[in-house]
């Protein structure tokens, strides 16, 4: 069901409205250029206009996560040693041996959730900041969908370290083979982690927020 | 199930998406409304809410515990038979040093899902109830911060993921706790489609 705005169409922010990020209440602001903390009256989450310094938040935590994200694929996600003999396991190398063992689909899983959603995070959430440091009103509605999906992709990427620790806990001493956890799976966890957060802490609000003040100095 | 309806009268709501405001009017039964401009779910009528998101709740703590009490897998090779239940993993991590990759196991894979569940119990059973518990508020906004980080789905495809490369090497066989485990994820599966939190909000202010 689509609903119909308030007439004129108005946002929050403009009508003077706090729109709590924790229980969606709305509250009104003691005043436009009042500056300090308020807290929501019903569930006490800090209230903001806008999720504070949104964009260089998320910068910041792009960037860790592209650094992070070399050793995560470069160093070994997993140690197998099978009698005497150790072989270190990259994740493109988990993908390669899946798909040439003719597990297709499962090595076509991994490649997803461990490359292509968190590569295509990274690059999303950065056109999404370039674009509204840009200030641009293309496609709004696009990009705000985009960025949802971004928020719901992210969690999936956890797939390999799971994998790591299940098969650290099926293949363990006792045995001709071990596996070990290696310091690359420790590195994709943090990504994975920091890409969570950078998704959270962007404010799609702002992509809107560009559009209003398009329509303001052309209309007057 | 007069009470139960989402929203009695007329509601102004911002869209969290692009901040814009809508009057969003009772919503008739399984619609939702979407945000006029960017086409963000305002609000979703979720039927019988609070007794179905009580029940899959409850159920999901009792099938948690079942999943980590038995074996979920058991690894046969050369004659000999290897049980694992899901804390192994996270205690071979820890003896391996890697105690981040364990925390980060430990706390998505088991601690937030029981922490998530146990707190919309606490909740929910209050609001059915009607017992006064004492913060209830922060209870249920721990269980809304803690949602995106109960990631038992991507557990369970992980346990399929391992299961495919090592069934040539030996014998694997699945465990009482595998099926608690899958049954815990359609749990909290139905848990996050029943749930409204706007209504629990609401019925907290009464």
């Amino acid at each position: 069901m689509k609903t119909t705005s308030v007439h004129p169409p108005q946002t929050a922010i403009k009508a003077g409205l706090f729109n709590c990020h924790g229980c969606s209440l709305l509250v009104r602001r003691p005043s436009n250029a009042f500056t300090g903390s308020v807290r929501c009256p019903r569930c006490n989450t800090r209230l903001h206009i806008r999720k504070p310094n949104s964009i260089k938040r998320t910068w910041a935590l792009v960037i860790a996560a592209m650094i992070f994200y070399l050793p995560a694929n470069l160093l070994p996600v997993t140690i197998t040693t099978y009698m005497g003999s150790t072989q270190s396991d990259t994740i493109m190398s988990g993908v390669i041996y899946f798909m040439q063992t003719g597990s297709l689909g499962v090595g076509l899983i991994i490649f997803v959730a461990s490359i292509v959603v968190p590569i295509s995070k990274l690059i999303i959430l950065c056109g999404l900041l370039l674009s509204v440091q840009k200030g641009t009103s293309w496609r709004p509605k696009d990009r705000t969908v985009l960025y949802r999906m971004t928020e719901l992709v992210g969690r999936w990427s956890m797939l390999d370290v799971f994998v790591v620790t299940v098969l650290v806990a099926l293949v363990r001493m006792g045995y001709m083979t071990t596996i070990e956890a290696g310091p690359g799976a420790m590195y994709f966890g943090v990504v994975v982690v920091i890409t969570m957060f950078a998704a959270m802490t962007f404010d799609p609000r702002l992509i809107w927020d560009a559009m209003e003040k398009n329509d303001e100095s052309t209309t007057c | 199930m007069a009470n139960e309806t989402t929203l009695n009268e007329t509601t102004l709501m911002a869209c969290h998406g692009c901040d814009l405001l809508h009057r969003v009017p009772a919503l008739p039964e399984k619609s939702r409304a979407r945000c006029s401009r960017c086409g963000a779910v305002l609000v979703a009528h979720r039927p019988n809410s609070i007794d179905r998101s009580l029940a899959f709740s409850i159920a999901g703590i009792i099938l948690l515990f079942l999943a980590n009490l038995y074996p979920f897998l058991s690894l046969e090779s050369q004659g000999v038979v290897l049980n694992t239940t899901l804390i192994t993993g996270v205690i071979m991590l820890v003896k391996q040093s890697m105690m981040g990759l364990a925390a980060l196991v430990l706390l998505t894979g088991i601690l937030v899902p029981f922490v998530l569940l146990c707190a919309l119990v606490y909740v929910l059973l209050s609001l059915k109830r009607g017992y006064h518990l004492p913060a209830r508020r922060r209870m249920f906004r721990l269980a809304l911060i803690l949602r995106p980080w109960s990631m038992t789905e991507v557990f369970l495809l992980g346990i399929l993921v391992s299961v495919v490369k090592l069934a040539k090497m030996a014998t694997i066989i699945p465990g009482t706790a595998l099926f608690s485990f899958l049954a815990l994820v359609c749990a909290l599966a139905a848990v996050n489609v029943s749930l409204d939190p706007g209504l629990v909000w609401k019925k907290m202010d009464q």
